[in-house]
């Protein structure tokens, strides 16, 4: 049953938002500043969560399903197995890039100074309220298995074909080691 | 009442972060991961703009990148996983010739 | 089509015999060859034969000449420049054909025996054809142009054939001889024919002739310019001095070769060119006057070359020099009829003196060399004979060919003012080294004891005796036909073309007596001949003994061809080696692509350490492409400069 929206609830909705986007940006920055892997990784499963959270801040209520099962559930495990498989240890000091910091930081600073001058100068956007324009799962389902009946497919054979190459990949190379030997 | 424009700053800078981590780390899992964030920045603002104009394709759009990611993501570390087999290492420094 | 003279074929027939003897001549069986290539001048000569009887009046229809016919295809046709296929055939170029396709076609007939043995038996007969194609297109043009075209095909073919033998060295290398010397030449023909349409415009003969003839006050100048330039070419086509040096090379070749083309054929090329534009040199007395002296000196120079040769061969190659310089002469002296005439009787007895001593050398087993010879006449009855009559044809002697257009020139060069006796007198005296050296020759190889053994003394086959017949009776009797007023029937039938000259209707007396005393000249050769080679044969060793100086100077040929080695030859060697090879070639242009190698190199090198396979590099450079591009799209770039602009004229304003 749909509450009519009430004051309070914009205050809520600021603070919910505040709350998940420190996360995010607190998950990413750490991303960045964490030296062993494993704990990259779960820093990004907490921006993933929180990103999860604020789709659902947008109405996006089988997206924030999956965005925790498949992304945070499914994918960020997969890293964690293969960071604990490969045993991949403290990052060592290598030669780094010159171009990647003469020219990598600026062009990323460029970046997102244009990006933000876009977004703030645009108008025409609309606020964003809980209860507001919520997606159900039927009308996204109408959607995908209707229209886009065959890139939903196509995605499936796609997945199929990550699978075998996956498998390929990891088992040509053993097999190969025990056969040379 | 947020404005929308929030979301999205958050996403540029989400984006730019997993650029910059791209360039900074020394890990190639790690630089994988910064992919990752990228793209989770950008669904974030493909379900923004689906908000804004209430248009279900926006989010279906995301749906297809998260697949699209998953696939990717097993290939990758397949491929991860083969390169660590051969070089023994995972510096990406030390990974750049095309030979293994 | 019953007007029409098929002048087309005339070169087109022996073209195709080229065609297929050269491209299926190896594989066919030599009697096939041999029918072919005597089929195509055969043919030739019949065509050539309908259009003189048809010209004679005999036949359905009498052409008016100048015939003119033009290839429907058109050459070169652009704003003010318009060349077309166009062969004309008038009295002279009827009369150059029917040497050229008969006299062709009976030495045809020879070859067949002559090379018969030959393994390149379809490659000799290929280009044959290909020179009579080349020589008809040559005699038939009507503009300069097809003219040269013919012309240089010619050398071609001449280059061909005297390195026949691909195998002998100095075969090969008279055949470079004589194509590089023939090319001098060319390029004076080709400065007369640039010449010719920077004051005319156009290059059809005709069409010059006219122009011409409206300007009547129109001498000397330019024309002496183009003139001379065109005898620069015709010098060597036709081996005068300077560029004569050639043809005794040219001896390398297979006899018929001499016989066809540096006798009776092609070295005429120059004679019939400056008759061909006889209205150009009328026009300039200087170089008609050049042509002359060049003409007198060169045949008197030859002949005493000749004079003490030992190779048979090389003696009638000075002898056909020294003729055409009497051609020459008889050009300079604006007599044109006589030169085309003696032009006819020499190819009759030229062409016999060669195939005589072919049959010669045939019989030696290739022995060309007169003091081996000797005692000749029982072995070969009928090439002494021939050869005889030959002999006595190119001495002058009455009744004979040579006699009558010997005389002609003479005669005309006698009345052509003071000049004109002195020019008179050195063809008086050579008149009387070519009797010598010719008896000298017959002496030699005919008469005597043999001086060596003959390797095979097998028969002459009939192919090669009979044509000698043939030509020995046109020698006897060719001559008639210029005898009288102004060179007889053939005067009158080419006057409409080479004007009437005073000098050849003169009054019978002075030509009586000026023939006598050319008889008389040749006489004494003859005796002289006979002193020193039948009545004491050891004389001329011990004149050589003692006039040691001139004798080696002579029998050396002037030392010319030292002389041009040394002036010519070493320097352009050394600048090609040192200049063109080494500067140019290897220094410029090699270097220049060493430098843009280096180029390339330099910024590959570069380039290459951007490609390092670092990761984190590319990564940086993607993302400052990224950055660039989202620059380049958001930013409004004409606002931003307007600004700028704006900007600076305010800062400038104050």
């Amino acid at each position: 049953m749909r509450l009519a929206p009430t004051a309070s609830d914009g205050t809520m909705y600021l603070i919910l938002f505040i709350v998940f986007a420190g996360f995010c940006l607190a998950g990413a920055v750490n991303l960045l500043l964490q030296r062993h892997p494993i704990n990259s990784a779960l820093s990004l499963i907490v921006v993933m969560t929180s990103l999860a959270v604020l789709y659902l801040l947008l109405g996006a209520e089988f997206l924030a399903a999956a965005q925790v099962i498949v992304y945070a559930g499914a994918i960020m495990v997969l890293f964690t197995f293969v960071v604990m498989l490969l045993n991949a240890g403290r990052e060592e000091r290598t030669l780094g890039s010159r171009a990647a910091k003469t020219l990598g930081f600026p062009a990323v600073v460029v970046i997102l100074a244009l990006v933000a001058t876009v977004i703030v100068k645009a108008t025409g956007l609309h606020g964003a309220m809980l209860s507001d324009g919520i997606t159900s799962t039927v009308d996204l389902s109408r959607v995908l298995f209707r229209e886009l009946l065959l890139p939903f497919e196509v995605t499936s054979v796609l997945v199929l074909v990550a699978i075998l190459g996956a498998v390929a990949l990891a088992r040509s190379a053993g097999g190969e080691r025990t056969a040379g030997k | 009442m947020i404005p929308l424009s929030w979301y999205l700053l958050l996403s540029a800078v989400l984006f730019c972060l997993g650029v910059a981590g791209f360039l900074i780390k020394r890990n190639l899992i790690t630089v994988f991961m910064s992919i990752e964030l990228m793209l989770n920045a950008v669904n974030l603002s493909f379900v923004t703009f689906a908000h804004q104009w209430h248009a279900v394709k926006g989010q279906i759009f995301v749906f297809f990148v998260m697949m699209v990611a998953a696939a990717e993501a097993a290939v990758g570390l397949a491929i991860i996983i083969a390169v660590f087999r051969v070089r023994q290492t995972l510096a990406v420094d030390r990974i750049d010739l095309m030979k293994l | 089509m019953n007007g029409s003279l098929d002048l087309l074929l005339i070169p087109v027939l022996p073209f195709a015999g080229f065609l297929l003897n050269g491209l299926l001549g190896r594989g066919l069986p030599k009697w096939l060859v041999g029918t072919i290539a005597l089929l195509a001048p055969l043919a030739s000569f019949a065509v050539v034969l309908r259009a003189a009887l048809a010209v004679w009046g005999i036949g359905s229809t009498t052409p008016a000449l100048p015939y003119v016919e033009t290839c429907p295809i058109p050459w070169i046709d652009t704003g003010t420049l318009h060349i077309d296929f166009s062969f004309v055939l008038d009295q002279l170029s009827l009369v150059m054909l029917l040497i050229v396709t008969g006299v062709g076609f009976l030495i045809h007939i020879y070859s067949v025996g002559y090379m018969g043995e030959e393994e390149g038996y379809w490659r000799f007969f290929a280009y044959l054809n290909l020179f009579l194609f080349f020589m008809t297109v040559l005699v038939l043009g009507g503009n300069a142009l097809l003219m040269f075209v013919g012309w240089e095909g010619v050398g071609l073919a001449s280059y061909l054939l005297i390195g026949f033998w691909l195998h002998k060295k100095s075969a090969a290398d008279a055949g470079y001889k004589a194509f590089i010397v023939n090319r001098i030449g060319d390029f004076g023909f080709l400065i007369g024919l640039f010449l010719l349409l920077a004051n005319f415009g156009t290059l059809t003969f005709a069409e010059i002739a006219s122009k011409l003839e409206a300007n009547p006050g129109w001498q000397g100048g330019a024309l002496t310019a183009i003139a001379l330039c065109l005898l620069v070419g015709a010098a060597g086509k036709s081996a005068q001095l300077p560029l004569y040096v050639w043809l005794p090379d040219a001896m390398e070749g297979p006899t018929p070769v001499s016989a066809l083309i540096h006798a009776a054929t092609m070295v005429t090329a120059g004679v019939y060119m400056i008759v061909r534009t006889h209205f150009l040199f009328d026009r300039s007395p200087f170089a008609l006057a050049v042509v002359a002296i060049v003409g007198a000196a060169t045949a008197l120079f030859a002949a005493t070359i000749g004079l003490v040769q030992t190779d048979i061969k090389r003696v009638l190659a000075y002898s056909t020099v020294s003729q055409l310089g009497y051609m020459f002469l008889g050009c300079g002296v604006a007599a044109y009829s006589a030169a085309i005439f003696h032009l006819v009787t020499h190819a009759f007895f030229k062409a016999l003196l060669f195939l005589s001593a072919g049959s010669v050398i045939h019989a030696m087993g290739g022995e060309q060399d007169m003091r081996k010879m000797g005692g000749l006449r029982k072995s070969l009855p009928v090439t002494f004979w021939c050869m005889t009559a030959a002999v006595l044809a190119i001495g002058g002697f009455f009744p004979f060919a040579g006699f009558f257009s010997k005389d002609a020139i003479l005669y005309a060069a006698f009345l052509h003012g003071t000049g004109g006796k002195v020019l008179w007198f050195v063809g008086f005296v050579t008149a009387l080294l070519t009797s010598f050296y010719m008896f000298r020759l017959w002496y030699l190889t005919f008469l005597g004891e043999p001086r060596s053994e003959a390797p095979h003394h097998h028969a002459t086959p009939a192919s090669m005796w009979s044509v000698c017949v043939i030509l020995a009776l046109l020698s006897i009797f060719g001559g008639w036909i210029g005898f009288g007023d102004g060179l007889g029937r053939l005067g009158a039938f080419l006057s409409p073309v080479t004007g009437i000259r005073a000098a050849e209707t003169g009054a019978g007396n002075l030509e009586l007596y000026l023939s006598i005393a050319a008889v008389a000249m040749a006489a004494l050769g003859w005796w002289i001949a006979d002193r020193l080679y039948r009545q004491r044969p050891q004389r001329p060793a011990e004149l050589a003994a003692s006039l040691v100086g001139p004798y080696r100077v002579l029998s050396n040929k002037y030392y010319v061809d030292e002389f041009y080695r040394a002036t010519f030859v070493k320097p352009l060697m050394g600048i090609s080696t040192y200049v063109l090879d080494w500067m140019v070639d290897k220094a410029l242009l090699g270097g220049g692509v060493w430098v843009l190698a280096g180029i390339a190199k330099f910024f590959g090198a570069i380039l290459q350490r951007w490609q390092s396979g670092n990761l984190r590099s590319y990564a940086g450079w993607l993302a400052a492409g990224a950055a660039a591009v989202l620059l380049f799209i958001l930013l409004p770039w004409s606002s931003l400069l307007a600004t700028w602009f704006g900007i600076h004229l305010n800062w400038g304003g104050h």
